[in-house]
């Protein structure tokens, strides 16, 4: 208990940390794998991903948190050139 | 008791109903936001607001809304953002408001608001009783019952102070009887906005904290990490609500100060520090309550009255002080909680010794007039059975007057 | 029209923390992050009960990096009006948003909503309409379409459908609009367009939902295109007196061009158990809805 400042308990308020609704990569059946090959830096991936799990680097290349990335696939169904393969987790 | 003989000279004399106490109160204060939905008998609040805030004697922003519901959900987002703000109702619209009662108190946002007390229905009816403000007494706001227009006024004004205070920080709602003061007409002492100013500075927005844009990320309210925290934050409430005591003792001590008048803060004690048998009231009733007394008193009876100001915090030390060592005590109840019998004579009960006698009388619901003959009468009853048998105990007592007429 | 080049600056600002308590795929969390980043993250929100309350994750920490409250389901319309007044009083500017589902906006919560679209409130609102209650675990509200499968509807709903964007036109305030997941930039121009106009803005967001719909977690996006792309969502703009379509929705004005409705009924398991007579009313309705719409735009020219 000590460890919550009596601050956010007695006015029931929250402060902004990654991560508030837990680990949530564990969660994931299939992990998103980027060919930067074919990757065409459009963004799109970056642009749909619900859990704002992929940063858009000044490059415009893009990376996956896989800390927090839930696997929805999103990212794949959206990339224009397929660059996004789903892989089972535990596969490699 | 009121000591009306130093009052300050900077204030004025006038004679107002208690709606309108409230609302000369609510200008004092210089509330920001009010918002109000229209029910009898707490109408003349909002409507006495609105001419002052389109008169300009009020710098605020009234906001009309299209139920009590969204009364209280937009006077709370206006304290979130930092306003002092007020809202008013009674009855079916306090029961209206009822979640979001407990969502404002929760949220430990200073907020005051004024309850007109009223009969539930069904039937239709808009004559006072209790059972409306004591319905909301587990919400987690500070409650008091004024018994005149003056106490209206006072209560009015002092919890905006309360309220705010950082000790405190949980809403206030000040009851006052529908009709019987609501309505009434009587002598009102209004302190001059400077001596209020003096006392009342005006809201610390950042108290406890503010929603705005670009300011601080806060979120407030979502799911708790561990129910325990959940437990804590109630836990948090009720230090609160305990330290609310002190500060209702330092808020009326300054309050005489700047106007001649003291009162007792959490209850009031009507001849009974030699008395061997008290009756406790709440509410306007309780003037009824005290000619009854004094007329006892001149009979030989040793009779007192406990008038409660505060019903949360619940005055729980002040009423075992003045319960010590009598004899006997009649609790009157103006409200009735169904399947158990008086709000009031259930909270006390657990406060009275075994050895002593107890009555809960439940009398003047639905507006029904009790006069001080009847107060005379059920007083006298009680002590003299009391005499007679050595001991009463009865939880629930239903006084009804004869009805003529009907089959 | 805002690109998504200018968006790069937000490659990395995690405007929404990642680690949500959402669904996987969740279109609110989507939505979300797009109302940030044309906000550019300056604003107060008010939330009333739904997904969006799980959504932040836990306390004392939360996904969400604006002042936030979230309050009672029916309340968010009435909270969102005292927070912009005591902000006005007080000299703060900046964006008060009601964040909202279908449940708290058609239903439950739509007497406040009414209240402050008719006082001409200044704040957003906007409706992330993923057609039902979904936080509860999918029962039917004003919102969900005729037919579709939910969990008190088990054999599809058998009413029809609130129209509550057109109703907020009636109200007479000054912006509607009505966008989609599926097209962010049109969606950040609505906010943004909204954000510069005094008074109540009310933008009806579809939001398809994985677990709700029946549609597997990656085709949030696949669906919500589909809606528009199909005709079943018209995207459209009401702004101080004039309505018309939105760029997404303009090839579909011409029937012939609407994908046909099918393909976006066949991804969605709530509709699984249509017939080809069910098929045929909902196109007839679709059909009436550009009707309606088309006229109002010559209406409202
Ligand atoms: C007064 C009240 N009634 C019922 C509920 C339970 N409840 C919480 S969220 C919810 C459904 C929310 O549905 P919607 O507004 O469509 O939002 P969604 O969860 O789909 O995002 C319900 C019924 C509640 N919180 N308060
Ligand atoms: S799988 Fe889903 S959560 Fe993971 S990066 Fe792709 S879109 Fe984001
Ligand atoms: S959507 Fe595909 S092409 Fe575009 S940035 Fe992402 S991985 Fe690269
Ligand atoms: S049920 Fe739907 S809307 Fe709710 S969190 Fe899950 S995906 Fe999002």
């Amino acid at each position: 208990m000590s460890s919550v400042s009596s601050k956010y308990v007695k006015y029931i308020l929250s402060k902004p940390m990654m991560g508030a609704g837990g680990k949530t990569g564990t969660w994931r059946v299939h992990r998103p794998v980027i060919d930067a090959e074919k990757c065409i830096k459009c963004g799109l991936c970056w642009l749909y991903c619900p859990e704002n799990a992929i940063d858009w680097l000044e490059d415009k290349t893009v990376a996956v948190d896989y800390d927090y990335c839930k696997g929805c696939g999103i990212c794949s169904d959206v990339c224009p050139v397929r660059a996004i393969t789903m892989v089972k987790e535990g596969v490699i | 008791m009121i000591n009306q003989s130093q009052v300050s000279s900077r204030g004025i004399r006038r004679i107002m109903v208690g709606d309108h106490a409230v609302a000369e109160a609510v200008k004092l204060a210089r509330v920001n936001v009010i918002s109000a939905y229209p029910i009898t008998p707490q109408t003349l609040i909002v409507e006495r607001l609105s001419e002052m805030v389109e008169r300009g004697e009020l710098k605020a922003d009234f906001i009309r809304v299209e139920s009590e519901f969204s009364a209280l959900a937009s006077v709370y987002g206006a304290a979130a953002a930092g306003a002092r703000a007020f809202t008013a109702t009674s009855s079916h619209g306090l029961f209206y408001m009822y979640e979001m009662l407990w969502w404002a108190a929760a949220s430990r946002l200073p907020l005051v608001m004024a309850v007109v007390t009223r009969t539930l229905g069904p039937p239709w009816n808009i004559h006072d009783e209790h059972t409306d403000i004591l319905a909301i007494r587990d919400s987690g706001w500070i409650i008091g019952m004024a018994s005149d227009v003056q106490e209206v006024f006072d209560m009015t004004l002092t919890a905006f102070k309360l309220s705010e205070d950082e000790r405190v920080l949980l809403p206030v709602a000040i009851g006052l009887d529908g009709f019987i003061l609501s309505h009434t007409i009587e002598p009102l002492y209004i302190p001059s906005q400077e001596d209020v100013d003096s006392w009342l500075p005006p809201r610390n927005p950042k108290v406890p904290y503010v929603i705005e844009p670009g300011g601080e990320p806060v979120t407030l309210g979502n799911l708790p990490r561990m129910d325990v925290y959940h437990e804590l934050h109630r836990a948090y409430m009720d230090e609160a609500m305990d330290k609310a005591k002190n500060v209702l003792h330092e808020v009326y001590s300054e309050y005489g100060k700047l106007t001649g008048r003291y009162y007792e803060p959490l209850v009031e004690c009507y001849r009974c520090s030699d008395a061997k048998y008290v009756a406790v009231t709440m509410g306007a009733w309780s003037g009824d309550a005290k000619v009854a007394v004094d007329e006892l008193r001149d009979g030989g009876y040793p009779v007192g009255l406990i008038r409660i100001r505060y019903i949360r915090p619940f005055p729980d030390e002040e009423l075992a002080t003045y319960i010590n060592g009598v004899r006997g005590i009649v609790v009157f109840d103006r409200d009735y909680s169904a399947g158990f019998g008086g709000v009031l004579a259930g909270e006390l009960m657990g406060l009275v010794p075994s050895n002593v006698s107890f009555k809960g009388v439940i009398a003047g619901l639905g507006g029904v007039d009790v006069s001080p003959s009847d107060f005379r009468d059920v007083i006298v009853n009680f002590i003299n059975d009391v005499e007679r048998d050595g001991y009463l105990r009865v939880r629930k007592w239903w006084y009804i007057p004869s009805v003529n007429g009907g089959d | 029209m805002v690109t998504i080049n200018e968006l790069h600056k937000y490659g990395r600002t995690k405007l929404i923390m990642p680690g949500t308590a959402a669904c996987p795929g969740c279109p609110l969390q989507l939505g979300m992050r797009y109302l940030a980043m044309a906000l550019d993250g300056k604003f107060a929100m008010v939330i009333p009960a739904g997904c969006s309350s799980v959504i932040p994750g836990t306390a004392p920490y939360t996904a969400f990096t604006v002042p936030t409250m979230h309050v009672p389901f029916a309340s968010s319309p009435a909270v969102a009006s005292g927070l912009r007044r005591a902000l006005r009083i007080r000299g703060v500017d900046g964006p008060v948003v009601v964040w909202a589902g279908d449940g708290a906006s058609a239903d439950i919560g739509f007497a406040s909503l009414s209240g402050a679209a008719y006082r001409n409130e200044d704040i957003i609102y906007i409706l992330a309409d993923n057609e039902a209650y979904m936080n509860t675990g999918i029962q039917a509200s004003g919102t969900t379409p005729p037919k579709a499968w939910t969990t008190t509807s088990p054999r599809g709903k058998t009413e029809g459908r609130k129209d509550v964007s057109l109703i907020m036109i009636m109200h007479n305030v000054p912006y509607v609009a009505t966008a989609s997941i599926a097209y962010p930039m049109d969606f950040i121009d609505k906010v943004r367009r909204a954000a510069s106009i005094r008074g109540f803005k009310f933008i009806h967001l579809h939001a398809p939902c994985p677990p709700g719909w029946k549609f597997p977690d990656n085709y949030t996006v696949r669906v919500a295109r589909l809606a528009v792309e199909t005709g079943m969502w018209i995207l459209w703009e009401y702004n101080q007196g004039k309505l018309t379509i939105s760029p997404p929705s303009i090839p579909y004005k011409d029937k012939g061009r609407r994908k046909p409705i099918e393909e976006y009924l066949k991804l969605q398991g709530r509709f699984s158990h249509l017939t080809k007579e069910d098929i045929e009313e909902i196109k007839a309705g679709v059909d009436r809805q550009w009707d309606l719409i088309l006229k109002l735009t010559e209406i409202y020219r």
